[in-house]
């Protein structure tokens, strides 16, 4: 059976230039940078290539990039990071209700050591108001956390017009952007934006997985979470994953080649899948704004249908999507982000969240239209009556 | 000196002329339960077996625990006939029982048997000499013969065996000895816990499972093949059978009242794990029901769902409760597994009120809105088989 892929926001495959670029790694660098001798310094010197890579499409220096176990450790690293630098200025946060649990938690962790976090609510379309986040700003506010793309509607937070904000305060809370499903996906300048800290995962950008970025503006500073032997400036302890770091640094090379090569590739793909499901099945709800709204994530909703079926029911058929909803007989579980986008509890249950790469071609979303179709309607026989 | 252990079973003394059938369907559950345990050896003497040469003793242990129709075990020393020997041994296995006792004063007696005439002293003396020996050894020794803190054992056989304790095990039958029987086997609490008790009884075990996929993920499969693979720790292999069922829910859903639903499913789910039992040469189904617990599981719904198949059907749960079968399922491993949160999504074929004393002539009446057969013949082609 042949097979489609449409869980690309869950992760990606990596691609073969990311493969022999990681192999050569593991065969001719096995060298620990920290190492005096010159095994050590031919390391060092893949870890600044992979460094170049990224800053190049971030338009930063590369000097501001620090490797990670992946996207939850660069996101716990600059919230708790931040929280435990700037306590004795104030102890209030601000995020918002839609972030990716390895933000929510740790705020969470924050709150229970006396962290005061204002969580902002976001419109139908899933995106913030400048305005409460202005009315919430206060003297103590010392970092502000938000998302780039949501990794389940895709939706699109203002995080230029955030910078802008931030950078006319005259105390200005360290800015922090959960950046993962954003990066080499939709144009993102932490320097030029005001952003301070910026997360990133290479397993969504074709590169292995166990292994993610997080992006430090020069002048913030940050307390490490992890103690040891002071690699990375002190601030991320632990022998670098020097074979991961490799495969990110050519995962954002190659997604900055696609960028370059057409950067509106994705955007025509996701149009013609909003047309497509949009003329073939009238019931089916776009969650979120269509606009602002990165190019490869789709969130969307069949009121009345559970989407946990659905996937299963698209599985059978080869196609892979995902759901934020989980079903079980026992307890019901709405994702928080289509919650929090005040939508009904029936459209919530049916929904699925479709996400697409460069990898994604024209055909497969053709094939895949009538195989939605399809599955709605075989499933929509033996919905409740 | 080297170290064994001792098996006792007791059941199967009852079983006259066919002792000899049962001690050698033992041995080889036996032998089967150690065979990843290497260089360890089974031998058979006088009434009962013993494990040796082995290296983990945890691990013999732990998998005869679970062996169907072993009453219980010693781990001993096995000793030359030689009494200065035992006494050394039993002044070694006093120390080591001293040393992690929290008591000040230890009541103890010495339990001797003397198998082997020719030996010089008779189990009354040995007791007398080597219990004076350890009195006088260790002064926190006192003697109780009513209620000690410890029994020490010394068997006179081929060799000498010494030992205090005794390890309580499954008890029940040799698998194999009382035939086999199919289990239905959901992913819920009680099923794996129906199956552990018939297959304790000595019944070997072949098991069903109704797969309603995409209405339940390919988790909620990997769980019950999960569950059937903690169960052959007990009764050996067995073969799973994973039944497609989504074809025959859709139709009952379609053909037939809502109300009915569960207990037209329960009945096809019976005729079908009858066919596959008939098939493995297995002579009754087992399932994990018990009174009251569901709608479907009414006096009046186990006498509908009871009828729809010939094979006598065997309930072992039938009158616990709900804390009895979780606390069994604890013990023999199998809780943790079934709680797993991998839940269907099948609520859409659960009817809102479920017919809760269904009349069978109804209920048979419905049955013939579909094709029951063609469906059933469906479903039995294509049963996915794993054997574990």
């Amino acid at each position: 059976m042949k097979q489609i892929y449409l869980d690309y926001a869950a992760t990606t495959p990596v691609v073969p230039e990311v493969v022999d670029a990681v192999t050569d790694c593991l065969k001719n660098d096995f060298g620990n940078p920290s190492s005096m001798h010159r095994l050590g310094i031919q390391a060092e010197k893949r870890i600044k290539e992979a460094k170049n890579h990224i800053s190049s499409l971030l338009k930063t220096s590369p000097d501001e990039i620090i490797f990670t176990s992946g996207g939850t450790e660069a996101n716990n690293m600059a919230i708790l990071g931040t929280a435990y630098d700037k306590k004795r200025s104030g102890m209030h946060c601000i995020t918002t209700a839609i972030e990716h649990p390895s933000v929510l938690q740790a705020f969470k962790h924050l709150e229970k050591q006396g962290f005061e976090v204002t969580y902002l609510t976001v419109d139908k379309n899933g995106i913030i108001s400048l305005d409460e986040l202005k009315a919430n700003l206060r003297r103590d506010t010392i970092l502000i956390s938000i998302m780039h793309v949501n990794n389940e509607t895709g939706s699109i937070q203002p995080i230029h017009e955030i910078g802008a904000l931030l950078e006319g305060l005259e105390r200005k809370p360290v800015f922090h952007v959960d950046g993962i499903q954003a990066f080499g996906k939709v144009p993102l300048f932490p320097d030029r934006w005001g952003i301070d800290l910026l997360s990133m995962s290479g397993h969504k950008i074709h590169a292995p997985k166990g292994v993610g970025a997080l992006y430090k503006r020069k002048d913030v500073r940050i307390q490490p979470i992890l103690f040891g032997g002071n690699q990375q400036g002190g601030l991320r302890s632990g022998t670098e994953n020097i074979p991961g770091i490799v495969g990110m640094g050519e995962g954002a090379k190659w997604v900055a080649q696609k960028l370059a090569d057409d950067s509106s590739y994705l955007k025509r793909l996701k149009d013609k899948l909003i047309k497509g499901i949009q003329e073939a099945l009238l019931n089916a709800v776009i969650n979120g704004s269509v606009g602002e709204s990165a190019p490869h994530i789709l969130n969307v909703g069949f009121p009345g249908l559970k989407g946990e079926i659905l996937l299963h029911a698209l599985e059978e058929e080869g196609v892979y999507v995902s759901t934020g909803s989980a079903c079980s007989s026992r307890e019901r579980k709405l994702s928080h982000v289509l919650k929090a986008m005040g939508l009904d509890n029936r459209t919530a249950e049916g929904s699925i969240r479709i996400s697409i790469s460069y990898l994604t071609t024209t055909e497969e979303i053709d094939e895949f239209i009538p195989t939605l179709v399809r599955a709605v309607s075989r499933i929509e026989r033996f919905t409740r009556r | 000196m080297e170290k064994v252990i001792l098996i006792r079973y007791g059941e199967i003394h009852l079983k006259g002329q066919n002792r000899p059938y049962f001690e050698r369907v033992l041995l080889n559950n036996i032998k089967r339960a150690l065979k990843d345990i290497s260089g360890v050896k089974v031998l058979k003497a006088q009434g009962r077996f013993y494990v040796e040469n082995y290296s983990d003793e945890a691990a013999v242990v732990d998998a005869l625990t679970r062996v169907f129709g072993i009453v219980s075990i010693s781990p001993a020393y096995k000793l030359d006939k030689d009494f200065d020997t035992i006494t050394q041994y039993a002044q070694m296995i006093m120390k080591d029982f001293i040393a992690n006792s929290q008591k000040d004063v230890l009541t103890f007696k010495v339990e001797s048997r003397r198998a082997d005439k020719k030996f010089p002293m008779d189990s009354m003396t040995i007791s007398r000499e080597l219990g004076g020996r350890l009195l006088r050894q260790f002064p926190e020794l006192k003697v109780d013969v009513h209620n000690p803190d410890m029994v020490l054992n010394v068997e006179v056989r081929e060799y000498t065996y010494i030992y205090h304790e005794m390890i309580p095990c499954a008890g029940g039958m040799p698998v194999g000895t009382n035939g086999k029987a199919a289990l239905l086997l959901s992913g819920g609490i009680d099923s794996p816990v129906a199956g552990w008790m018939i297959a304790k009884r000595g019944v070997a075990l072949t098991a069903v499972h109704f797969h309603s996929f995409p209405y339940t993920s390919d988790r909620s499969k990997e769980k019950v093949i999960e569950l059937a693979r903690i169960l052959t720790r007990y009764c050996g292999s067995i073969r799973l059978h994973v039944v497609p069922f989504t074809r025959i829910q859709q139709e009952l859903y379609e053909k037939c009242p809502d109300e009915q639903l569960t207990i037209l499913m329960r009945r096809s789910m019976m005729k079908i794990a009858q066919e596959v039992a008939k098939r493995e040469g297995a002579a009754a189904l087992i399932t994990g029901e018990s009174i009251g617990q569901v709608a479907s599981q009414t006096v009046d719904s186990l006498v509908v769902t009871n009828a729809a198949v010939a094979m006598p059907v065997f309930r072992p749960l039938i009158g616990f409760d709900k804390i009895d079968i979780m606390n069994i399922a604890s013990n023999i491993g199998t809780y943790e597994t079934s709680i797993l949160p991998y839940e269907d999504c099948c609520t859409v074929f659960t009817p809102r009120h479920p017919a809760t004393h269904p009349r069978l002539e109804k209920i048979i009446k419905s049955e013939q809105l579909i094709d029951e057969e063609v469906l059933i013949k469906e479903a039995l082609e294509n049963i996915e088989v794993i054997e574990l």
